[in-house]
């Protein structure tokens, strides 16, 4: 199955997408994570304030098969979380990459997010892996 | 002659009963007042009365409920219809020699609030069963009282905090991480933080067993309670290293839980105390055949080490010379963790269980249950991606990978099953393989029903190569074609209410 990986943005190995704006960072799960996880249930974030160290469990999505946490890659503090997916969360399916990004983090080094994996070294994870 | 499908018939066409209801039925009829009427107002105040007069209430009469509830029963799928294989739930026959000796009046009518004297068999088929989960699993201390596997681990995890309370301190606040494996069945990391634990995750290796260099690394990190362990583990495999892992944790300066939802493949042959375990958990509904699920309450025993056993929820049952008393006087104890002392009724099936076995029909179940899952791992290997090579204990994991490529996953798999006659096997479960089947027959099949349960695999393993939609549409042969569980999770209707569109003509 092909999974769609938009060039412009940053890749962990959890499956998280970030995009960078200035010092804040939108993050959100890939169309791979959608994919394994199915049907997307609930999901759970954090408050606007909260503060979380990269790699720290943010939130989680509820699937029908299980409830995943989701790891923000970049430190920082949440300036926004997306509560249109209290009553849409079908939008993790429908439209990953838009719709769908769950929180905003105005971060502590922005360097963290040039670390992470290019459109092309994710999909080259991605098909290792597979 | 030509002959028209009746789909008006009940069973294949059931109302809701609000939809039964006709204004004014009414199933009983009560005898003439023989005492003096009273006012109402005097015995109840109007403001706890409700006023809506029952409105929606079903008005039925008591046949109709028993024939609608009768027929809808038959729809459920049992463990006394066929092989039940679900995965970490160990699903065997619950025999009817249990329920007999479950129904002697001496035990089905006692009153929990007897007097000890009164109760001193039922006191002494506790003490009894708890000898006996004591030589099974080599923990001597015992509580029976918690009503369900979490319940049981949720136990022995409040027990760890207390004695790491105790024997650090003040200094035991600095004790707070719990060790769960990243294949942990979903209830330990929640008993864990209740008990006010931060948990941290030790990882899995290719070969399904806990990574050794990450526990140690762990434990380096400082601050450790304890771990919670499954073994076998919830890929089926035997963690082998148990002894070792124990060692790791003791000098870290932790204790080890271990989950008991998997003794089925242990019970008789090897037990948790020889392997330096301190808690353990049992699941009388799993393990020792009582009923499980919606067939009647639980037992999630919780067994320790003698060091330990200071900390139990109190009353404890214990010996007296020739008679049994409740000791209450246990200054340590974690205190009680469920009401009177736990679900009796299922203490007295679970001995009745032990009791007909003996010490070589149990090592015979355990025996039974490992050969059964490996029969399965064994002949499905060719069809199914079995992604761990060691051989499976009680129950053998399997994914979906060589069946995505046509679109066919597990979910469909486990739907199509059904149109075998078999209900499905735990999916999804553990995490960590993704599209997990995990199968347990348990020793409660012979080799026929194996048989054809492996048969049914293989076909569907047929079928995704020659006509996937056949799977990806299951299941066929059922009253209810696939449900949209999605939609039933994202906007649940949980309660009818009486404007509501009738949900069974939409059905």
């Amino acid at each position: 199955m092909a999974n769609k990986i938009p060039e412009n943005l940053h890749y962990s190995k959890d499956h998280e997408w970030v995009k960078v704006d200035g010092d804040v960072a939108t993050i959100g799960i890939t169309d791979y994570a959608q994919h394994a996880l199915g049907d997307v249930v609930y999901v759970e974030l954090p408050s606007v304030g909260d503060k979380f160290e990269s790699h720290e469990a943010f939130g989680s999505v509820e699937s029908v098969k299980a409830v995943s946490e989701i790891f923000t890659p970049i430190a920082g503090e949440i300036v926004e979380a997306n509560d249109g997916l209290n009553d849409n969360p079908e939008a993790v399916n429908n439209d990953a990459y838009g719709d769908a990004w769950m929180i905003k983090v105005k971060m502590n080094n922005p360097l963290e997010a040039d670390a992470m994996l290019s459109a092309v070294e994710y999909e080259e994870y991605l098909s290792e892996n597979e | 002659m030509s002959i028209t499908k009746v789909t008006q018939h009940p069973t294949q066409n059931e109302e809701l009963i609000f939809d039964r209801s006709q204004t004014g039925r009414i199933g009983y009829r009560l005898p003439k007042l023989d005492v003096e009427e009273t006012n109402i107002d005097e015995i109840i105040p109007s403001e706890l009365r409700r006023q809506d007069d029952l409105d929606g209430v079903p008005e039925v009469s008591e046949v109709d409920v028993i024939r609608h509830f009768t027929r809808m029963s038959t729809w459920n799928f049992s463990i006394d219809l066929g092989m039940y294989p679900l995965g970490s739930c160990t699903m065997k026959y619950n025999s009817r020699l249990n329920e007999k000796v479950a129904r002697i009046p001496g035990f089905a009518n006692l009153h929990p609030l007897a007097p000890v004297a009164g109760a001193q068999g039922a006191l002494a088929l506790i003490y009894k069963l708890q000898e006996d989960l004591a030589e099974i699993t080599g923990l001597p201390g015992i509580s029976l009282q918690p009503a369900a596997g979490a319940q049981g681990e949720m136990t022995g995890v409040l027990i760890i905090r207390a004695f790491l309370d105790k024997r650090d301190g003040e200094k035991s606040r600095e004790r707070r991480v719990m060790l769960i494996p990243d294949s942990a069945h979903g209830t330990n990391p929640a008993s864990a933080a209740l008990a006010g634990f931060t948990v941290k995750t030790v990882n899995s290796t290719a070969a399904g067993l806990t990574d050794m260099e990450h526990l140690k690394k762990l434990c380096d990190e400082g601050g450790i309670a304890g771990l919670m362990l499954t073994n076998p583990n919830t890929v089926g495999i035997f963690e082998k290293n148990i002894k070792e892992i124990c060692d790791i944790i003791h000098q870290a300066g932790g204790l080890v839980y271990m989950d008991g939802a998997n003794m089925n493949a242990l019970v008789g042959v090897a037990r948790p105390g020889d392997m330096g375990v301190d808690v353990i958990h049992l699941n009388l509904h799993k393990t020792f055949s009582t009923p499980h699920g919606g067939g009647g309450p639980g037992c999630g025993p919780c067994c320790c080490t003698l060091e330990l056993e200071p900390f139990l929820p109190i009353p404890r049952i214990v010996k007296d010379g020739e008679n049994y008393k409740l000791d209450f006087n246990r200054p340590e104890s974690i205190g009680r963790v469920k009401a009177f002392y736990g679900n009796f009724g299922m203490m007295i099936r679970a001995l009745s269980y032990i009791q007909t076995h003996g010490a070589e029909g149990l090592k015979e179940a355990t025996e039974s249950a490992v050969l059964n899952a490996r029969y399965v791992g064994h002949h499905l290997v060719e069809d199914f991606d079995k992604p761990f090579d060691s051989d499976p204990m009680h129950e053998v994991i399997f994914s979906h990978k060589k069946q995505t490529r046509k679109g066919v996953h597990t979910l469909d798999i486990a739907k199509r099953l059904i149109d075998y006659g078999f209900h499905p096997p735990t999916i999804y479960f553990p995490l960590i393989v993704q599209g997990a089947m995990l199968i347990e027959p348990t020793e409660s099949v012979g080799r026929q029903d194996l048989d054809a349960f492996i048969d049914a695999m293989k076909a569907i393993a047929q079928e995704t190569v020659e006509n996937p939609d056949l799977v990806i549409n299951a299941p066929h042969s059922t009253r209810i074609g696939r449900l949209d569980e999605a939609a039933a999770a994202r906007k649940p209707v949980l309660r009818w209410q009486p404007d509501m569109e009738t949900l069974s003509k939409t059905a």
